[in-house]
Order: structure tokens, then sequence, then C-alpha cells
């Protein structure tokens, strides 16, 4: 259970929608930040814009809520100039993946000493339901009408050639493997991306043919094949379930990182 | 004691950066400002600091934010085009009162324009460039011993003011060599702490919160967005947004007179040159090749925020004389402030203005 004093009591009510998967993604990082038994005056929030980005707003730790799509070069800063703190980050997959996409790549080839939660729901939620470089192509969106007909990135698979240390995907409905991964990433030196999938029901599930919040999360949850499941379909020549997507550990490994507290 | 070598304006800008105490510098490179980048690359490892290469000018700047929130005082180096990435997170800089130094080592434009050639063109861009209402300093160096005195200075208005500060040089500052005095020591002020049971960005008297950088245990909530004195955010109340917005303009432009830094000479003068940056230099060639006591010069090292109580120090000034390179930038700041006439003599493609050139102005209003 998460200790109530990593809360801002004085800034609720928070502006997440109601069925909103962002509190569970919060509420994980913050599980794996008190196993980690970091300090509240020695642990920094940092995020760009949208959603997800204002869960720092919540935390009281020092946070530095940035602009769009440049959380990460922030917490470069913060961290090479600081590195006996650590750095956590909150970005969503429009700040993330498309205006920030740059700045997530070269992070991860630096492999700074830092926590990346990207809370992915597949739209920008904060303006109203947009597409983003993560919705899938076919959904609807107010700005893919007729079905989005761009292909989506695959954030994790990004961040692996990147050369992020850690690299990680589930999703709002995997909360126990969420928090272990958030966990194992935080103790893995340099950067570790965590992409957590997650339920937008007000601008993505109404569009999708996905109207209630349990919907939403069962098409997460069911949707959902472990690698090593789909490693072996393939292995086996057997096909891959239409619409799955990968989820467990990407990555783990070694490389130089920068921003370590030596 | 202090050391004299010959330095290029680049270079000194550096060493007075680390004299300066600055222990972080995030760039990209950019001609004319590369040497900057490349002495910090050199020096800071030496002295326990960070240079990191960034991907970008917008993450410069944005890392440059982030390690001056740890309390590091922390510096960026660039020319046009990375200054114009820039501006939104210059912008971020101002909002959030977060004190750091930008060098621009100003280049022609617009776009690419001329990589390797002086210009003031971004004088301005300066002032304005980011989006809503805000106030920063601009410095101007105009020799090899400025580069280093007025980095230092950036540094200390920077954290006194809590202000991003701009040293506005030019590609004929940055290259020049000459001979610079280096001190063993510079004085540095940094900025007020926050006090126990004041609030993040609760001003003083003076308009300007206490500092706490992150890791001091006050777990300060920094936001682009508007907010109150605990930093939290508050998007939609009208007064929130003016009261924030005019104490962040306010606490620059109310202490004009204390950032103010300017030279005068023959105040008697009926014919003043106004200048700032490098054109400085064809001026006071001017006066040296015929000295004469009609002809005056206002030299300005602080452009931003624009000192017009210093064009009062010429009380029988007929005309004001304005050579920049640009056509005609921090001039429209003059006639703002003054009756008389105000000649702009603006010269664009890189080159100074020639000291006959500046005669021959001076011959045609006279």
């Amino acid at each position: 259970m998460i200790a109530p004093d990593w809360f801002r009591e004085d800034r609720l009510p928070h502006i997440y929608c109601t069925g909103c998967g962002n509190g569970t993604i919060i509420n994980c990082t913050l599980a794996a930040v008190e196993e980690m038994g970091w300090k509240r005056e020695e642990t920094v929030f940092v995020s760009g814009i949208g959603c997800s980005s204002r869960a720092p707003g919540y935390i009281l730790t020092d946070s530095l809520h940035t602009t769009h799509g440049r959380a990460l070069a922030f917490a470069t800063g913060v961290k090479m100039a600081r590195p006996d703190l650590h750095v956590v980050v909150f970005t969503g997959d429009g700040d993330l993946a498309a205006i920030g996409g740059n700045h997530f790549i070269h992070a991860c080839r630096r492999n700074v000493d830092m926590t990346v939660v990207c809370m992915n729901n597949h739209i920008y939620g904060m303006t109203g339901g947009q597409g983003s470089p993560t919705t899938p192509p076919g959904a609807i969106s107010s700005t893919t009408p007729y079905g989005a007909t761009e292909p989506a990135f695959d954030l994790a698979e990004l961040a692996v050639a990147a050369g992020a240390n850690y690299v990680a995907r589930w999703t709002s409905y995997h909360v126990k493997e969420l928090t272990k991964a958030i966990l194992t990433g935080m103790q893995t030196p340099g950067l570790a991306f965590i992409e957590a999938r997650t339920q937008c029901p007000t601008n993505y599930g109404r569009h999708n043919k996905l109207r209630s919040v349990s919907a939403m999360i069962e098409h997460l949850r069911s949707h959902a094949i472990l690698i090593q499941k789909h490693d072996r379909l393939v292995a086996e020549g057997k096909p891959v379930p239409e619409g799955s997507f990968t989820v467990g550990e990407f990555v783990r490994r070694n490389r130089p990182a920068m921003g370590v507290q030596r | 004691m202090s050391r004299t070598e010959f330095m290029q304006g680049n270079a000194a800008c550096a060493e007075g950066a680390l004299a300066a105490g600055c222990r972080f510098f995030g760039g990209y490179p950019i001609t004319p400002s590369t040497e900057i980048a490349e002495t910090m690359a050199r020096r800071l490892p030496k002295v326990g600091g960070v240079f990191i290469a960034m991907e970008d000018e917008i993450a410069s700047i944005a890392a440059v934010i982030g390690a001056a929130w740890t309390g590091a005082r922390a510096m960026t180096a660039t020319s046009g085009p990375g200054f114009s990435l820039m501006m939104e997170n210059i912008g971020y800089a101002a909002m959030t009162e977060t004190p750091c130094v930008i060098v621009n080592v100003q280049r022609g434009g617009p776009s690419t324009g001329q990589p390797t050639r002086a210009a003031q063109g971004d004088m301005l861009q300066c002032r304005f460039g980011s989006h809503g209402d805000y106030s920063t300093i601009a410095i101007t160096p105009n020799s090899v011993q400025e580069m280093f005195d007025l980095t230092v200075k950036a540094f200390n208005l920077a954290d006194r003011y809590r202000v991003p500060t701009f040293l506005m040089a030019d590609e004929i500052v940055g290259h020049m060599r000459e001979r610079v005095t280096i001190p063993d020591a510079v004085e540095i002020e940094r900025p007020r702490p926050l006090a126990e049971g004041r609030l993040p960005f609760e001003a003083g008297d003076d308009g300007i919160p206490g500092f706490a950088p992150f890791g001091s245990g006050r777990a300060v909530h920094v936001t682009g967005l508007t907010h109150d004195e605990r930093g939290y955010p508050d998007t939609t109340d009208p007064e929130a947004h003016d009261i924030l917005v005019r104490r962040l303009v306010a606490k620059v432009e109310s202490a004009r007179r204390d950032i103010a830094d300017y030279e005068v000479t023959n105040p008697d003068a009926e014919t003043v040159f106004v200048t700032y940056g490098a054109p400085s230099r064809t001026v006071e060639q001017v006066l040296h090749d015929r000295p004469d006591d009609s002809i005056g010069h206002l030299r300005l090292r602080v452009v931003w925020p624009f000192p017009d109580f210093a064009l009062d120090e010429f009380p029988n000034a007929r005309t004001f004389l304005m050579p920049e390179l640009n056509m005609g930038q921090m001039v429209r700041e003059v006639e703002r402030h003054v009756d008389q006439p105000v000649v702009s003599i603006p010269k664009i493609g890189g080159e100074l203005h020639t000291p006959a050139e500046l005669v021959r102005a001076l011959e045609a209003c006279r």
C-alpha cells in the first residue's frame, strides 16, 4: 500500500477522468519507489505535457513539469548535475514518441541512469482525443475519423534498439507485473524504459467500441501476449493472434551508463 | 593577482563562465559559437563539472534548466538558428524563474543566413521571441575582455533576478583575439535561499522568490503553467495569471537602474551615437580620429531591460545616431524614449561600419 505522505493531498481533486488508468500507473510507480527505499527529498519526478505529465504535480517531492516532449532532456540535466538524486520521468505516447521522439532515442542511447514510465493510452487525451504515433491502424480518433492509416510505433522495441539498459512493457491490468518491472528498472543502472499501456475511456474507448472501463481493461488483458509465448508461436510457425501485443521484459543489460552515482 | 592572456572572444566567454562557477554546459555545435562549447568540453571535466553534447538546441536549453534546478550554475551557447529553437524553453525558464545563461554569438539571418558573418539581428528576438509577456536581461559585450567580464556578470544577474540572462555577442566579438586580463577570483552572487516558512514562488519585497534547489527537502513543484505561490497550477483564474505575469515582468523592469550598465562619452555633445556590441568599436575609432566634444557616445552594456534614463545623460543632444548590424532594431527603443530625431544607420551583410561611413552619417545630419 502506498504511504499517503507521497501525495500532495492539497492538490486534490486531480484532473483525471473517471476510469482513467493513469492513477494505476502512478500507484505502481510509487510502490516501486517505496520498495527501493528512496526518500522523498532525494527523488525528483520530471514530466512533459499531457495527462500523464500531470502526475508529478500530485507527488510530494521536487518535481519539474516541463514543456511538451522535452522531459527527458530536462531530466538529463537534473541527473547529470546531481547523480545522487533519483530521477523518474512520467510521459505519454504523444509527449514521448511524437514531439519528443528525438529526445527519447538519444536518452536511451546515452543510457542516463533514470526511470522512464510511459503511460501509453494511444491517444492525445488532454487535447480531446487526436491520433498519436501509437494509435493503432484502423482506430478512430478526432484526427483519424475514417480510421488511423499510419503504422504505429512500438515504443519498447524502439527503446531496445536505441540502447536503454532495461526495457519492459505491461498494462494497467498487470498491476503486480508492472510494479515489479518498474522496480527492476530502478535497480538497473542506466536508462530504464517501462511502457505501461493504459485505458483512456473518455477519448479512446468511447470511439472504438470499448464503451466501458472494464471493456478497455479486458481488451488490454486479452490482447497482451507474453514475449516468450509470442516467440514460441513464431518459432513453431503458428499464427500470432491478430491485434495482440507483447508484454514482459524486453531487455535487461549492463551497457555503459551515464549519470550513475559513484 | 591576475594573469594577462591573448585570447579569442569565445574562449574568454568560456573562461568567464568557469570563473563564475559554471559547472554545467549543455550545447549543440553551431557557427560562430562553437569554440565556447569546445572550450567547456575541454575544461569542465577538469574542474568537476559536466559538459554534455545534446541532440539539438531545444534539448540543450532544457538540460541547462534541469541542471539549474539542482543549484548548478548552467549555461548554453548558440547562434541564430539554435536560438530560434530555444525560444519555447526560454519562455519556460522565464515562467519558472530559472537562473541560467544563454550566449548568442549572432550571425547573419534570417534562416541559415551567413554562418561566419557578424550580425545583431536577434536583439528583439531575445526580448520578445518566446510567446506571452515576460522580461529578461540581455548584455552586449564589445571586446574579448567583456566576453569574460560580462559572462560573469550574466551569471550574477541571472541568479539575483532569477531570469534567463542573455549574453548577446556577435561573430566579430566572438572570433577576434585581444588581450584579456583574467582575475584570480571574481565576485559571485547566488540566488537568495528560500527562507523557512516561505512558499517557493512567494516573492520578497523585490518581487523575487527565494530559491530552493532540488534535493534541499522543500518539495518544490515547478511548472510552466500559470501557478500560485505554492507552484501549483492555477490556469483559469484571471487574477492568478495577472499577479504572476505582472510580477515576472516587474521584477526585471523595476530594477532597470540596478541592472543598467553603460558608458557615457562627451555628455555635453549635440550629436550622440548610441551603440551596443561591436559597432561601438567603430564609434570609438571615429572619436579617436577626430577628437570633438560635440560628438557624444552612449555605449550600452545592458540593452534589456532598456535603460531609457541613460539617454538623459546627454541634455544637449539634438540628434541621436544609431549604427547597428541589423536593419534597425534597438533604434525603435531609442525612438520611443526621446523627442529628438533618431537616425538609424543599419548595416547588414556581415561587416562592421567603417569609420568613414559613420562620419558621413554624422555630417549628413549636422
